[in-house]
């Protein structure tokens, strides 16, 4: 049996599970601020920032950005495991794959309550 | 066996199904979206950081080719992803679960992500 140490969630299934549920929170997300941006053709910036500044838009997003990580990870890893196969060359893509993740994540955390 | 049948080993010719390609595009489309954050955040971060900040935004979202491009192309993998997603989570549901039904639902991933693709362009210009 092949054990990946690699993988997000240790089982296939999990992993399975966890970009499936992390799907569905994004598309929500996206629906959401497509529609928003839709429905406000004179947006400014008082009533963009008023948005980002309600606590359940920052605890939708800080969802959203949690969703993305993982559903970041499980299919870029999935895509480097396909294609990557010199163990050297993948480990060494997943790892600045993850400090990416990382930062984006730190970044969006910054930008929701930062300001 | 009959050692004597033909075997075709040039790549170059043998044709992907429809399928192996609108799955191969949500692996692309996947990527491109994770590249594509940086100006994702970018945006976001500096689009509320400050009126002049949100004015350089969407000034740039407004008047530069270039932004508009980047955001247009965006916008394109978002909408493959996501229709393609849907069409994963349908398989899941055990909806269409067969070889017409799989050719099926990737012609419909295909005619409504040029659909969006389309309208995305028209939202951007």
């Amino acid at each position: 049996m092949v054990t990946n140490i690699t993988n997000l969630g240790r089982s296939g299934l999990s992993d399975w599970l966890l970009q499936r549920v992390s799907a569905v929170v994004l598309a929500l997300y996206t629906l959401f601020i497509v529609g928003f941006l839709l429905l406000s053709p004179g947006l400014d910036f008082a009533a963009w920032s008023g948005l980002f500044s309600q606590t359940w838009m920052r605890i939708f997003s800080l969802l959203a950005f949690i969703s993305l990580a993982a559903h970041a990870w499980v299919g870029l890893w999935t895509v480097t495991t396909d294609y990557l196969k010199p163990t050297g060359i993948r480990v060494a893509a997943q790892l600045i794959i993850i400090l990416a993740i990382f930062v984006f994540l730190v970044w969006g955390i910054i930008v929701l309550w930062g300001a | 066996m009959n050692s004597k049948r033909p075997v075709n080993l040039d790549l170059s010719t043998i044709q992907f199904p429809l399928p192996a390609l609108t799955s191969i595009a949500h692996r692309i489309t996947g990527v491109i979206l994770f590249i594509g954050l940086i100006f994702a955040f970018w945006a976001l971060d500096t689009s509320l950081s400050s009126p002049a900040g949100f004015a350089a935004v969407s000034d740039a979202l407004a008047h530069n080719f270039l932004a508009k491009l980047v955001a247009w192309g965006l916008l394109s993998a978002l909408a493959f992803h996501f229709v393609a997603g849907i069409k994963h989570l349908l398989m899941d549901m055990d909806i269409g679960v067969t070889l017409e039904g799989g050719v099926k639902k990737a012609q419909i991933t295909v005619v409504v992500s040029v659909v969006l693709i389309i309208l995305a362009g028209v939202w951007v210009w």
